[in-house]
This record gives C-alpha cells, structure tokens and sequence, in this order.
C-alpha cells in the first residue's frame, strides 16, 4: 500500500493500459510533452513515444472525430477534453457518432473510445472551466458514463473503460484529483453497473457519485452528532445504472437524499429520485429530496461556494425528512 | 534609438521579396490549377493529352461508362419507388454520375470510402446491393449493408462529420502498416462546416492518406454556392491546410477518374491528403420532397443537359471503336434488369422486429434496457392476443 493521489491513479491506469495492450493509444491537447494540464497523462509520451501518446490540433470535435477512425481501424481511443465545458464542440461527434455506430450499423461497427473529461468545480477556476456535464452524455444512450470518486475506483474504472467495448465517458471530477488515499494498484474494484455503499447506516440513505461523495461522507459523518445515521451510496457509474444496490439501500432505511454537484433541473439526480420514487413508494417515509447545484450557469470562483453543495445544505435537508411524520411545510399550500 | 526610414523599409517583408526574389512562394505546389482540369469537350470530342493527367486505360473508362449507366437507371428507379411509397426519401444524385462512379472506381476494395446520403449510386457502383443501400431509406433500419466488410462507412447525413472520420480511419490504417486510402465525399454546402475544416486539417498535420472528394453541385438544398464560400473554388481551401488540391470538370469522366486516380496515388505514397473539387450539378431537387422551382429557374437546368456525363463518355467511347450500338443497347439492357430486379425485390414488404430495438445498443443490454425489452415483448404479446380474439 501506498498512498497516491487520484490524479496519480489515473496516471497509472493509462499507462498499465498501454503496457498491456498496444492497440491503446492517448491524444488530446497538450497530453503529449507537457502531460497535460492536470498531469495526468504526465510521461506517458517519454515512455511509450510519440505514436501512442500525442498532441493533436486544438480542435476538440476534430479530436473525437479522429478517434472514431481510429477506432474503426481497430485501435483503442482514449482522449482528454482539456475541460468539461471545452468538450461542447466534440458533442454532435459524440451522441451522432461515437454513441450510435453500434446501432446503426448493427453492431458491425463498434467505437471502444474513452472520452476523459476533467469535471465538475470547486477548484476556484474562472468561466467555461467547472461545468458538470455528465447529463448531457448521461441523456444519450449508446454511451456509458462513469465517475470516480476514489483513488482506486479512479483506476479501476479507467481500466475498465479502456478495455470495455463501447464508448465510456469518463468524467475526472477535478477536485478530486489531488487528493489522496492509500491504494495499492493495480486495484480491481467492483465492476461497472454496481454502485458501492461507502458508509452503511440506517436512519437514511444519500445517492451521490463523484466529487458530491466526499460531500455525503462528510455530512454523514456530522449527521451522528444530530442522531441520525445515514447511509452513503456512491453511483460510480451512472450510466449503467444500478438500481439494485440504491433500491435495497432505501428500502432498508426508508428515507433518501441525492446529492449532486450539477445544476438540479432534468439532471443525473432527478433520474435517481424519479427511480427511487418508483421502486421504493412503499418502503419511503417521506419524499425523496434532492441536493444539487443551483439551477444557474456556472458562477464565478469567489461565488461557487454558495452554489455547489455543502455539508450543511446535505444536513438540512436530512432534517426535512418528515422524521416527526409531518408534511414539508415548504411545499403545503398556504 | 531612432528609426531610420532605411531600417523601416529593411524590415519590410516586401521589401525583403523584392529585394531577394528567389524565395520560393510557399504555396506552390498546393494551389489548384486555376481552371478545372478537362480532358474531353462537352460533345466528348478529346482535348489534347497531357503530361500532368494521362488519360485512363480504355478497359477502365469502359467499365466506368456501363456503371454509370447502371447507376442512372439505378437512381431513376429509387426516384420511383419513393412515389409508390417505398422509399421514406430519395437525395438524387442523377448528373453526378461521373463523380459517383470515379470516386469507387479510383479505389481499391481495401480502401475505405466515407460517402454522404447522396452517394448512393456511388455504394451500388461500389458492389454493394442496392436493396442493402436503400435500408437507410426505405426505413426498415439505418445502415443496411456491412460497413466492415465492404470498407464502406455508413452513409452520414451530419454534414461534414465524416471527414474527421476518414482522416482517423487513414491514420490508424497507416498506424498499423496498412496501406489503405481513404476517400471521403461531400457537397458543396458542407464545406462550409467546421468538421470539414477539422478533418482536412488532421490530415495534413497527421499525413494521413484521405482524399476528400467534394461534388459542387452548386446547391446546398437551395442555398447557391455563393452563400457558402468567398473562394475563388472551393479547391483554394486545401492552401490554408498545406494540402495540394485540384479542381477537375465533374461531368467529364474522363477528367474526374484521371484527376481522382493520381489524387488516390498522391495518398497513397505517404505524402498525405488530397482535396479534389468535381464542378457539377445537380440535375433533380435535393430529394423527391423539395420543390427546386423556389430557388432555380428551368433554364439553368436545362443548360446542364448539354454536359451530361453518360453521353460525353459514350461519344468518346464510341469515336475510340470502343463501344457500338450492340455494346450500349447490351449496357442498357443490363441497367434495365437491375432496375427491375431491384423493384421486385423492394416491393416486398420488410419484415421488422421490435425486439431488436435493443439488439445493438450496447455490446451486452443495460439492466434497464433489458426490463424495457421486456415490457415491449409483453405489449407485442398482448397486441397479438388482441388479434386472436378478435
């Protein structure tokens, strides 16, 4: 065991990929001799040379579009958008393309690409830098959508996905990347389709994947203080999604909380609470509540605390979980 | 420090092309001719030869002829079958006959072509069953024909996304030893859009052998030409990307298989892409559903009927001893059974499963799509009790 960071994690996962299958090759903008810009393609380029790991035209449709040829030409695509919000000009390649080949052409072509996309905020960075966009890919099928919130799921998912043989957006979530854990690689962790319980409790579950995990352990911690013990779960894929795993967990405490760091209209989580709803009426003792980002662009870095999630916007709305079985006074008519 | 106006004038890069002329212009060698390159009149009467574009083999040319032909009566039928109700919708490609037909014929089979929705004379000219080419239209699923086994990508209707696609393609395949080409057609209207910047441009910077093709048939549905570009042609845009390109007379066959067969050669040799513009026309609307009386007068088209590929190439062949009477009325006989074998056979009623809906989707269904699978298998159940007790 050691303890690495997940940026390093993910570092590991490309190039334990490219060691083992020479099919892999790693390109995007400024991947190649700098490392890309959060490092995480750091000496990929001196190790394995310029053929397998390269700089591209600073074109981001261009980059997906490249890799669906590659991919037709029976190697293995792995891309980096440098930033979430930079990767919209990729996006008519992606749900036209990468996410449909499969199904067009039934199933004689197939596009095992990885799209990494660095996202989500809390890192202070200006405009067009902390988008969370996992809805946008999450809303098209054909493409699997996977975020890690662990050192060793960082690296185990990215295997994962490199060896998987349909596209897999791979959303990094940005804050995450520097934080560290002790892990020993490579690490298999559980497969994609199955959400993992990081905290178990039995007074409430929270739904959360990739940097709203850390958000849901820590209010999960504090919640002790106010009596309650709450269950985490962390989706890690969200699409496949795993309803098995969230349903047995509300069934169980019968009260449940989404929390994701993306604004909350028609996004990830209101999918999660809309599936809870359906398959838990029963064992609920009160609504699903939804924790997210306000339904706002993006703000600017001196505001984003007010808009991402936080313990205490976690906290409060636990406490309006019906627990003296009495209506949410916010949505009765007055 | 002061400036003199000597100073000034030294660092003046006119001044300095002036003072040095032998600095070669960098664009040389990438600039196409400034008129389209034409190896036969319009009456089929031949122009001189050239060095820069030797004529193709008679054998080559003669084939191309009974493709062509084929390929008309090919899409004069699928204009029909739309009327009887067949065809969801038809992009004629009826005029562009030369280019449909060069742009397979320059290719080996191992080489990958990258058409659009109006290259479908193209795909049956490739080999491919028309019946497996008009899947697409006919509605009964998207791409009908095996894309990996005939090196033929599914025709793409997002304008232009193709080119990135066939410059990925031709690198992985030179990546990996192969010495495949790419091509990739497009129209007129979709060099307009950014993957077609994107893709030329990857090409160059990755040597990737890709030929893009582009078929100016002077529409894009009803916007003219002069609403997409303020070039000089089209073929100036292959300059600003390094690469060399060439405009070439698109209803001269002769031309377009000569200028295609050394573009393809150009690729081929590892010296990167190549952009060819084929100036053309197109003689129906966009498809069966567009009224072309809104945007162009009767006259222009009729105009075009003068150019018509398939008799400037028979003229041609026919001067050369290469065809006769017997040989053409044996060709369009040909062309008559294919289109009566392909109507037969589109008269049949599709048959279409629900149930693989979910078939392709991902390599193994999602837990989800396997329960929505099976609430459509229950749905067709109960829809099928209905019916047996009704």
């Amino acid at each position: 065991m050691a303890t690495m960071t997940m940026a390093k994690a993910l570092n590991a996962a490309l190039a334990d990929a490219m060691l083992d299958d020479e099919r892999v090759v790693v390109f995007g903008e400024d991947v190649g001799q700098l490392g890309g810009v959060f490092r995480i393609t750091d000496g990929l380029q001196a190790r394995f040379g310029d053929k397998r790991c390269f700089d591209t035209p600073l074109a981001e449709a261009g980059i997906v579009g490249f890799a669906v040829g590659l991919a037709m030409s029976g190697l293995r695509p792995v891309v980096e958008m440098q930033f979430d919000a930079f990767a919209y000009p990729a996006f008519e390649q992606i749900a036209s393309h990468v996410a449909k080949l499969r199904n067009r052409t039934r199933g004689a072509l197939s596009v095992p690409i990885v799209i990494r996309v660095p996202y989500a905020g809390g890192i202070g960075g200006v405009e067009h830098h902390c988008d969370s966009s996992e809805a946008y890919y999450a809303h098209t099928p054909g493409l699997k959508v996977v975020t890690p919130a662990t050192v060793e799921d960082a690296y185990s998912l990215l295997r994962e996905a490199i060896d998987d043989p349909d596209p897999v957006v791979f959303m990094e979530p940005k804050k995450l990347y520097f934080s560290s854990a002790e892990a020993e690689l490579p690490a298999r962790t559980a497969p994609f389709g199955k959400a993992v319980v990081r905290r178990a409790g039995t007074d409430a579950t929270l739904v959360a994947y990739g940097p709203a995990v850390p958000v849901a352990l820590e209010a999960a911690e504090a919640a002790r203080e106010e009596g309650w013990d709450l269950e985490v779960v962390d989706v890690r894929t969200i699409v496949p999604f795993d309803d098995a795993t969230v349903t047995a967990s509300v069934r169980k405490t019968g009260r449940c909380v989404v929390i994701q760091e993306a604004q909350g209209f028609a996004g990830v989580g209101a999918e999660i609470a809309a599936r809870v709803q359906e398959r838990c009426f029963h064992a609920l003792h009160a609504p699903v509540l939804r924790v997210s980002g306000l339904d706002i662009p993006y703000p600017a870095p001196m505001l984003e605390h007010t808009h991402l999630p936080s313990v205490d916007r976690v906290l409060d709305t636990v406490a309006r979980l019906q627990w003296d079985d009495q209506p949410d006074t916010r949505w009765v008519a007055a | 420090m002061t400036t003199t106006p000597q100073a000034v004038r030294r660092a003046s890069p006119r001044t300095r092309r002036k003072a040095n002329p032998s600095v070669p212009d960098p664009s040389a060698g990438l600039l196409p001719r400034t008129e389209p390159v034409r190896l036969l009149n319009p009456d089929g009467t031949p122009l001189p030869a050239r060095d820069d574009y030797p004529e193709p083999p008679l054998d080559a040319l003669r084939e191309m002829y009974r493709r062509m032909v084929v390929g008309r009566r090919f899409d004069v039928q699928a204009t029909a079958l739309t009327k009887q109700g067949r065809l969801a919708v038809y992009p004629s490609s009826r005029g562009q006959e030369a280019c449909q037909v060069g742009g397979v014929l320059a290719l080996r089979d191992t080489d990958w072509v990258f058409p659009t929705y109006r290259e479908s004379m193209a795909l049956t000219a490739r080999g491919i069953d028309p019946v497996e080419v008009l899947t697409l239209l006919r509605g009964d699923w998207h791409c009908g024909y095996d894309p990996a086994a005939r090196h033929t990508a599914p025709q793409c209707t997002p304008l232009a996304t193709q080119c990135v696609h066939a410059a990925g393609l031709a690198y992985g395949e030179s990546y990996q030893g192969r010495d495949t080409v790419a091509l990739a057609f497009i129209g007129d209207g979709a060099t307009s859009e950014g993957d077609f910047h994107e893709g030329v441009n990857f090409a160059a910077v990755f040597k990737a052998p890709v030929v893009y093709f582009v078929q100016n048939n002077k529409y894009a549905i009803s916007v003219p030409l002069s609403r997409q570009t303020a070039a000089p042609s089209l073929a100036y845009k292959g300059v600003g990307y390094g690469v060399p390109s060439e405009q070439v007379d698109g209803n001269d066959p002769v031309a377009v298989l000569a200028v295609l067969t050394r573009a393809v050669e150009h690729a081929r040799s590892g010296k990167g892409p190549f952009l060819v513009e084929a100036h053309t026309y197109r003689m129906e609307p966009h498809t069966n559903a567009d009224d072309q009386t809104r945007y162009r007068d009767a006259e222009e088209v009729e105009a075009w009927r003068d150019r018509d590929p398939i008799a400037r190439l028979e003229a041609y062949l026919r001067a050369r001893g290469e065809l006769d009477d017997a040989a053409v009325a044996a060709i369009a006989d040909e062309a008559e059974a294919y289109a009566a074998a392909l109507r037969d056979r589109m008269n049949a009623q599709p048959t279409v499963d629900p149930l693989s809906l979910f078939d392709h989707v991902y390599a193994e269904p999602t837990p989800q799509l396997v329960e929505q699978r099976e609430q459509v298998r229950a749905e067709l159940a109960a829809d099928r009790d209905e019916e047996g007790d009704a």
